[in-house]
């Protein structure tokens, strides 16, 4: 019953430690807008449950769990698009939009958009 | 105007910002969803704050040391779990269907999600990083005994151990067996037995024995 000591140390199943709820504010921006848009009505939780294991099974069984969150990033990505809330040109452009603003913001400022055009 | 993680940009050509491309992703959406009035800065905030300090297992402790200690309200835990729970204020998202599984002398329950993260946050708050990983949702099926060994649980073979595969609607918390010699306990102090794994099915509550050492 009991399997060899190099399949049983699968890496991820660290079974101690209590973690931080998030290892990046980013995770928790993720998790709180699809928590938002589930309650707005965008989506059921079945839906968001299918969204996320369809990433999740892409990634495959060797997909390290530090990856959770950008499976959940992007099946975020999807639906949001897939239910219409924004398209997925607006969603390239708007990240653009930060790249720029954040490289024309000297450091420690916050970035704001528009910031490449103020200076 | 969407929040800035400072931590999340870092210098870059001297004196400028570079932000991750994961960060720029999220900030994308983020600032799009705020624009077409799908979601409120302020609301993110105040979510992202209850789930990193007010919800969490200490929850489910006291749902189990209330079980313990009250013959009617377990009764009800078995009978309508979601409602018993509620009753005792723990309300709210990935709740809303709850089911109380029980452990006994010749009955062990453990709980996993083998396609997602599936998990009641409202009584163990968000879930644990191993909980999310493959080996764990490939292997608590395939080899309960295995996972539990790793977990340092080991139980007597006339045990049987039974998988909870959760979904988007159900969602189970395990009831752990009352240690023994915590006769007389209140149930307050019943609650410090009660882990996060005792109620993932993981682990076993404490004994008396180790919460004193």
């Amino acid at each position: 019953m009991s399997l060899p000591e190099d399949v049983r140390r699968l890496p991820g199943l660290v079974t101690e430690g209590d973690e931080a709820v998030f290892a990046e504010p980013w995770q928790a921006q993720a998790f709180a807008m699809t928590v938002k848009l589930h309650e707005k009505g965008l989506f059921t939780w079945a839906e968001w449950a299918a969204a996320l294991s369809a990433e999740i099974a892409a990634a495959g069984p060797d997909d390290p769990a530090e990856n959770y969150y950008m499976r959940w990033l992007a099946a975020l990505e999807k639906i949001t698009q897939e239910k219409g809330a924004l398209s997925e040109t607006e969603r390239l452009e708007r990240r653009d939009a930060w790249d720029r603003a954040a490289k024309a913001t000297p450091h420690g400022s916050p970035i704001e958009l528009g910031a490449e055009t103020r200076s | 105007m969407a929040h800035d993680h400072d931590h999340d940009h870092h210098h870059h050509d001297g004196d400028h910002s570079e932000l991750s491309e994961t960060a720029l992703r999220v900030k994308a959406l983020e600032s799009l969803l705020v624009e077409k009035g799908y979601v409120d800065p302020a609301a993110l905030d105040e979510l992202i704050e209850t789930y990193e300090t007010r919800v969490g297992p200490r929850n489910g402790a006291q749902v189990v040391a209330k079980a313990w200690t009250d013959a009617a309200f377990m009764e009800k835990l078995r009978s309508d779990a979601t409602n018993a729970i509620a009753d005792m204020g723990f309300i709210g998202r990935q709740g809303e269907h709850m089911v109380a599984v029980e452990n006994t002398e010749d009955t062990h329950n453990m709980v996993v999600c083998t396609l997602c993260s599936c998990y009641p946050w409202p009584v163990l708050g968000l879930p644990p990083v191993w909980y999310k990983a493959p080996p764990y949702r490939s292997r608590a099926v395939s080899d309960p005994r295995g996972v539990l060994a790793e977990f340092g649980v080991q139980l007597p073979e006339n045990v049987g151990v039974k998988v909870w595969d959760s979904t988007a609607e159900i969602r189970y918390l395990v009831i752990p067996q009352r240690p023994q010699g915590t006769e007389g306990w209140s149930a307050d102090k019943l609650a410090t037995l009660v882990t996060r794994n005792s109620m993932i099915g993981t682990g076993l509550a404490l004994t008396p024995d180790q919460v004193a050492s």
